[in-house]
């Protein structure tokens, strides 16, 4: 089910315009998240996140236009690097042309391909800014995005989409259809959401958000507006951003696209329902910010499934997403002292797992329930280690971590010079008593 | 800690990589495929319980 560049499949004019129109409504998932990442910050790095946004999504597509794409190998043409074993071919790394090359005489299939890629690059480097908020510096996060686009990203997108190793598990080894990823479940968001681990780790918590004895800090998002607005505009994005997954990377039928967009949407009011339930019964009332991330994590689960599955398996993965998903982040804050302000981890991690079980458990043919777990085997074992790997060195060189004067007066002011609502009156921080 | 862990991350990803190449046989394949990851997720947790103790000396 998945292709190549070398062979690609035809589309009719219908199905080309379509996903072509789908595909430049899909930023709008992008710019949801951007805004529930600015949301979820504080006031006083109001500004700094959403430009923040903005400059990784601009550093991301140039350096991927630049250089990635010739790893990611969309583009028909080039060579790539593969080991044998078994007479079977793994290939590991592709080398095509630099700069797209080529671009404008490829086949369809290959360009439609090509500007998926880079909407799935944006979002996989953006996912880790909101984990990062009050305290990543915008230039280590632009850096870091431009390693995402570099390296990281291309080499998982070829192996997924690309006819890499992972993509070939159907044909070389009888599993199933390969590793399937039609909505760029693992290779923008569980890759996202591992990086956004990495830069917790590296950048630690806020300051005062653990403190030396008690209980973690509550430090609220300033703006739930911003957040429950950008679910809305997510939903947007994802109806657009699955249904062109589809087309592009399962060749889907016509007839077949309303019901991935049925999924999808089941997927999200599943997970909001029960997110609404459980915050409910654990803290009396439904809590909105929590919420908020139960639909998004419902809408990333139906990234790795809602074309492979029935509607009522969308509707199970999105209920599991939003059971899972308060209790994640409940876990990381209060139990392993893990600051992620947007909830990356649990929501993009553990909600981009889940999808990609689900398309195992609930489709596809012998066998491909094996290939998905290959896949999540290495995203968690070779994707994190070397993410980490190449952030630390990066973190040698570009800090990563603003200075104590710049946390306490904000981002906004210590980055950009100013605040994101001048007329406010930004209080006093009560953790630095 | 943290490093041990995501050394050990890596060595559950061959594991899963060798039972690919190994294992013919579908159920032996799975199962091995399984082991890799519980190994990925043992090292995952030795590299949160660094992080957790590191955070925690930062604090003393």
């Amino acid at each position: 089910m998945t292709t190549s560049p070398a062979n690609p499949v035809l589309l009719s004019d219908a199905a080309f315009a379509l996903t072509l129109a789908l595909l430049l409504v899909a930023p709008l998932a992008i710019a949801g998240v951007a805004l529930i990442n600015t949301g979820l910050g504080r006031a006083r790095s109001a500004a700094q996140a959403l430009m923040g946004n903005l400059a990784i999504v601009s550093v991301a597509a140039i350096v991927f236009a630049l250089v990635g794409s010739t790893f990611a190998g969309s583009l028909p043409g080039g060579w790539g690097v593969a080991f044998h074993s078994n007479g079977k071919a793994w290939e590991w790394i592709h080398f095509g042309s630099l700069m797209l090359s080529g671009l404008n005489t490829a086949p369809a299939q290959s360009q439609l391909a090509l500007l998926f890629e880079f909407l799935a690059v944006a979002m996989a480097a953006l996912i880790p800014w909101g984990s990062g908020a009050d305290r990543w510096r915008l230039t280590a996060g632009c850096a870091a995005a431009a390693i995402t686009a570099l390296v990281v990203f291309p080499l998982l997108a070829h192996w997924v989409w690309a006819g890499g190793w992972l993509a070939q598990l159907g044909a070389n080894f009888g599993l199933g259809s390969g590793f399937l990823d039609a909505g760029g479940a693992a290779t923008a968001h569980v890759l996202g959401g591992l990086t956004a681990l990495a830069v917790i780790w590296i950048a630690g918590p806020r300051k005062g958000k653990f403190p030396k004895e008690g209980f973690s800090t509550a430090l609220p998002g300033h703006n739930a507006v911003y957040v429950l607005f950008g679910c809305f505009i997510c939903l947007v994005g994802w109806l657009a951003w699955n249904v062109a997954g589809a087309v592009v990377w399962l060749h889907a039928p016509l007839s077949a696209l309303p019901g991935t967009a049925v999924n999808t949407l089941l997927a999200a009011s599943g997970a909001l329902a029960s997110t609404f339930t459980v915050t409910r019964v654990r803290f009396g009332k439904p809590d909105a910010s929590l919420c908020a991330n139960g639909w998004l994590a419902g809408l990333v689960a139906s990234s790795g499934c809602a074309a492979l599955i029935p509607p009522f398996a969308a509707l199970i993965v999105g209920i599991a997403a939003g059971i899972v998903t308060p209790l994640l982040v409940e876990l990381f804050e209060l139990a392993l002292s893990i600051d992620d302000p947007s909830g990356a981890i649990s929501v993009h991690a553990a909600g981009g797992l889940l999808g990609l079980i689900a398309a195992g458990l609930f489709a596809g043919p012998t066998g491909q329930f094996t290939a998905q777990l290959i896949g999540i085997a290495t995203l968690l074992g070779l994707m994190l280690p070397l993410v980490y790997l190449l952030f630390a060195l990066l973190n040698r060189v570009v800090p990563f971590r603003v200075d104590s004067d710049g946390e306490r007066i904000g981002m906004d002011l210590h980055e950009l010079g100013g605040g994101a609502y001048p007329e406010f009156v930004i209080h006093r921080d009560e953790s630095y008593r | 800690m943290k490093y041990a862990g995501l050394f050990v991350m890596p060595a559950g990803f061959f594991l899963v990589i060798a039972a690919i190449v190994l294992f013919p046989d579908p159920v032996s394949r799975t199962a091995f495929v399984v082991c890799g990851l519980a190994v990925e997720c043992l090292g995952l947790a030795v590299a949160v319980r660094g992080h957790m103790q590191s955070s925690r000396e930062s604090h003393l």
